[in-house]
């Protein structure tokens, strides 16, 4: 939907699975989920963080397939792997630093979250950010998403790989990128 | 003798729960997006009552679609109501009335099946006289469905004994509200929430319980409002709160009047507030005199500085919202709770103006509207008083019936059991009730239903209560009859008819009616549509405090919902009540309410040292009839768990996934552990969805709340043990019997 972005707030996640569930519903991929969820560590916490593809600008999943089966259409959405292409060869699944695809066995595919290009082509919004109780996962207009007290960024550093998204993480405001590599925040990085 | 016919291990081969996972005619691409029509309506689960679309293909409910105009949820839905669809064409469904025999169940006509009920319930009557009958009901149903039991059980079988599962949710809240505002209602409708500068929720897991309203509160957040949580545990709401207080269990009230003592004692109170719009402020200022935070803090655990803080976050904001759910209501001194919250409300003058106010959080689909209109044991329609002569003549009025002939108020929920297990009450006639899940001390509610000497259920499932029935009347689910309900925030909705009854089943007011015309009482019930009982219930609720008569079902589709109360068809309803802090009394005021201290019903000592609490999870809704059925919503938290923390679970051996063995003063349980850190380490939780072997509620007990006759099962002593090896319905076979029957994930 034009004038739209995808954004993800891990911290307002409830761990409610609803996004799982609607996913589950959809016609292509029917009782399969393309949802990313995990409760983070129950043990310590109660955080719980749902995911959807991050349809980055430069997908790894792209350029590692040996079979050219992942395609970014125009509108920047990153696809399932086309079926008469896709060998099932998990290279996408291991490459991925988000972790996001997944190999369905009886479809001998790789499937992941494609934005509900059903939907999002006719004008609605994706499944999981239309009934997302809590709005972890929320579709709306940048002008929207400013009046949270998150802010969303969508480049991410995993040690030298930098990756951009059409995907938004809402991070504490002053935050415009994600560094998930310990040396980003080390006083020695200088003298490394 | 009542007995149930097999054991629950045949029911269960029978009547299930087997778990649905894939929709009508399974994923085929056609029939899921091409739907007949897109149906209008709620979800069935839960007082927030979301607006969803419901895909129907002939007389099949296939799939769902969000409703994004329905400005409640606009679109949002949790699991629940994404998976609610399931329980359409469910190959457990009932089909046919069913007739207790020694070989089992067996089906029977129509026919058959009434002509007994009627004919037996007679007999009770006669012998036993009137009030050895009575009639449970239930908060799922329609607003219709509830007045029409309402009527059923005092005009039809003249008894005083009718009452409904909505005591096990909302009754302290609502009493606590009548005593202090003369009116059983939240007092603000959710769009209030965002607008607050802070929020305080006590004992209520919005996220898994209410889960829309987390929506309101981070919204709320992001306009700058701060959130106070206390809970004896972290709930997913409480990982983003300002201020977490978490409680011991059963000290609610210290908190609060901890915290009306610091305002108090800041001198933070609003004066003008107090002065003009309440009573009663100098006894409660008395009572509280004695909770400084070094006493409170003894009592609850919670840190002094913790609770000063609370309290002046509270007090000094310009707009506070104080909501609360069942922890705080599920307590042998509910009332007293929720009285202490509306103290701290009143004295610190947070009601009347935008942003502001207390509010209860209805639990059950229709717990608001269910308990407006007559199916309470002291309740006439309109959220009138049984005992008050000017509304009995009006209702006798619209019943064209004697005021004479109303029955007086009845026993409440427990107390119907408890006089069934008594041999007072002979014989139940029961709707959209589970008891034998649902009520406190299991064992207790088994001895009693076997005691009944006729026991009559009507349901669309085969409940674990229903195995104790001599008749089974195959009713209706939510989606089958159209009505009206009333969502936690007042709002009154449309039920719409999305599909029939299948094969034989009936609709339940269909089935009362009947009912009613066998028992010679056919003139008072000659409605054939909902909406013709409908428009008797406007009037009889004309003048009332929860006022429906100037609400049709035209004008809740035009506008959304129509807030109570709504005296004229011109009026557009009242979403925020108490403008200005005027309350329902005749005089405007409110009043304060002194909160006695007590004891909780089941104290911990040294040979039962660990408070047990119980509660929801997100996947399933109150005794599980419905939502144990539902695949996707099984697999979220397949079998209920004990919640330890580490350094209980340490003192005792445990490690997570260990068995373990909870024993109460009633009886013992054994569950897998789930030791978390997210729980006080002297508290366990047992969510309580489940039946049997797996009943939390075979560990509760039946200590009431003197006013409100709600249970305390937020509150009991209990011990733990490590178990040898896992419980008989754990063993490799059992659970193979229990997995879906050739159900494709």
């Amino acid at each position: 939907m034009y004038g739209y972005e995808f954004y993800v707030d891990p911290s307002r996640c409830i761990g409610c699975q609803s996004c799982v569930k609607a996913c589950e519903e959809c016609d292509t991929h029917r009782g399969h989920s393309m949802i990313n969820f995990d409760f983070v560590d129950r043990a310590e916490t109660i955080a719980t963080a749902a995911y959807v593809c991050w349809h980055c600008e430069d997908p790894t999943c792209a350029q590692v397939c040996p079979a050219d089966a992942i395609k970014k259409g125009e509108d920047g959405v990153v696809m399932s792997a086309l079926k008469p292409r896709c060998i099932a060869c998990e290279n996408c699944v291991l490459t991925c630093p988000f972790g996001i695809p997944k190999i369905i066995p009886e479809y001998e595919q790789m499937m992941k979250c494609d934005m509900c290009y059903d939907r999002t082509s006719v004008g609605k919004k994706p499944m999981c950010a239309t009934v997302c109780p809590s709005q972890a996962l929320a579709y709306l207009r940048p002008e929207e998403i400013a009046q949270r007290r998150e802010k969303p960024s969508n480049v991410f550093y995993f040690g030298a790989q930098k990756i951009t998204t059409q995907v938004y993480m809402m991070t504490p405001a002053g935050t415009d990128s994600v560094t998930l590599d310990i040396t980003e925040f080390m006083w020695e990085k200088a003298n490394v | 003798m009542a007995k149930s016919p097999g054991t629950p291990e045949q029911l269960r081969d029978q009547y299930g729960p087997h778990l649905n996972y894939t929709p009508d005619g399974g994923w085929s691409k056609e029939s899921r997006t091409q739907p007949d029509r897109l149906v209008k309506t709620h979800c069935c689960f839960c007082g927030q009552q979301c607006g969803i679309q419901l895909k129907v293909q002939g007389n099949h409910v296939i799939g769902f679609e969000p409703w994004e105009d329905f400005p409640f949820n606009r679109g949002m839905l949790c699991p629940k109501g994404v998976k609610r669809y399931l329980q359409s064409n469910h190959q457990d469904r009932l089909l046919d009335p069913l007739l207790r025999t020694d070989a089992g169940f067996v089906k029977a006509s129509w026919e058959e099946a009434m002509a007994l009920t009627t004919r037996r319930l007679r007999e009770v009557q006669e012998r036993y006289g009137k009030d050895s009958v009575a009639v449970y009901g239930g908060a799922s149903l329609t607003t219709e469905k509830s007045y029409l039991l309402g009527k059923f059980a005092r005009v039809a079988l003249g008894t005083r004994h009718i009452d409904y599962n909505g005591r096990l949710c909302m009754v302290s809240a609502g009493t606590a509200y009548k005593l202090a505002f003369d009116v059983d209602r939240s007092p603000i409708p959710w769009s209030e929430i965002p607008k607050a500068h802070v929020i305080f929720a006590i004992g209520a897991n919005v996220g898994e319980c209410a889960p829309i309203t987390t929506d309101y509160i981070w919204r709320c957040r992001d306009n700058g409002g701060k959130l106070i949580v206390a809970d004896p545990r972290m709930t997913p709401i409480s990982r983003n709160a300002d201020l977490f207080l978490p409680l011991r269990p059963s000290t609610d009230l210290a908190l609060l009047s901890g915290m009306l003592h610091v305002v108090l004692r800041d001198n933070l109170q609003d004066d003008d507030f107090i002065q003009q719009h309440t009573l009663g402020f100098d006894a409660v200022k008395a009572s509280v005199a004695r909770f400084d935070p070094r006493t409170a803090a003894e009592m609850t655990g919670v840190p002094p500085e913790a609770i000063e803080r609370a309290a002046h976050m509270f007090a000094k904001a310009d707009r506070a919202i104080a909501m609360h759910a069942r922890g705080l209501e599920h307590q042998s001194k509910g009332v007293e709770n929720c009285s202490a919250l509306i103290n701290l409300t009143l004295a610190t003058g947070h009601l009347g103006r935008e942003g502001c106010g207390c509010t209860m959080i209805t639990g059950q689909g229709n717990g608001q509207g269910g308990r407006e209109h007559g199916q309470k044991c002291d309740q006439l329609p309109g959220q009138r008083s049984l005992l008050d002569p000017k509304a009995r003549e009006h209702v006798a009025g619209v019943w064209g019936i004697s005021p004479d002939e109303l029955p007086q108020p009845g026993y409440s929920a427990q107390e119907i059991m408890n006089a069934i297990h008594a041999g007072e009450i002979k014989a139940l006639f029961s709707i959209c009730f589970n008891p034998a899940v649902s009520l406190p001390n299991a064992e207790f509610t088994r001895e009693a239903l076997e005691k009944l000497e006729f026991f009559a259920v009507t349901d669309f499932f085969l409940s674990e209560t229903a195995r104790y029935a001599d008749v089974v009347l195959a009713g209706s689910l939510q989606e089958e009859e159209e009505g009206v309900t009333c969502s936690a925030e007042g709002r009154v909705i449309h039920i719409q008819r999305a599909v029939d009854p299948p094969a034989n089943a009936r609709r339940d007011s269909e089935i009362i009616c009947d009912l009613a015309r066998r028992l010679g009482k056919g003139q008072f019930f000659p409605f054939e549509t909902p909406r013709e009982i409908f428009e008797e219930l406007r009037e009889a609720s004309r003048g009332g405090h929860a006022d429906y008569y100037g609400i049709t079902y035209e004008k809740i589709d035009a506008q959304m919902g129509v807030f109570w109360p709504c005296p004229t068809l011109e009026h557009p309803g009242t979403p925020q009540l108490m403008q200005g802090g005027i309350s329902f009394y005749p005089d405007g005021k409110c009043r304060f309410q002194v909160a006695e201290w007590r004891e909780s019903g089941d104290p911990v000592d040294s040979a039962f040292p660990i408070y047990l609490t119980t509660g929801r999870v997100i996947s399933q809704y109150l005794s599980g009839t419905q939502t144990r059925r539902i695949g996707g919503l099984v697999d979220i938290y397949p079998e209920p768990r004990v919640e330890v923390h580490p350094r209980m679970a340490e003192q005792h051996g445990i490690q997570d996934k260990d068995w373990v063995t909870v024993t109460t003063r009633r009886s013992e349980i054994t569950l897998q552990a789930s030791v978390v850190r997210t729980i006080r380490p002297d508290t366990v939780f047992i969510p309580y969805h489940w039946a049997d072997k797996k009943s939390a509620n075979m560990l509760t007990h039946r200590t009431l709340d003197p006013r409100s006759k709600i249970p305390e099962f937020k509150v009991s002593a209990c011990r733990i043990q490590k178990a040898e090896g896992p419980p008989a319905w754990a063993s490799a076979e059992a659970l193979v019997r229990i997995a879906p029957a050739g159900a494709a994930k």
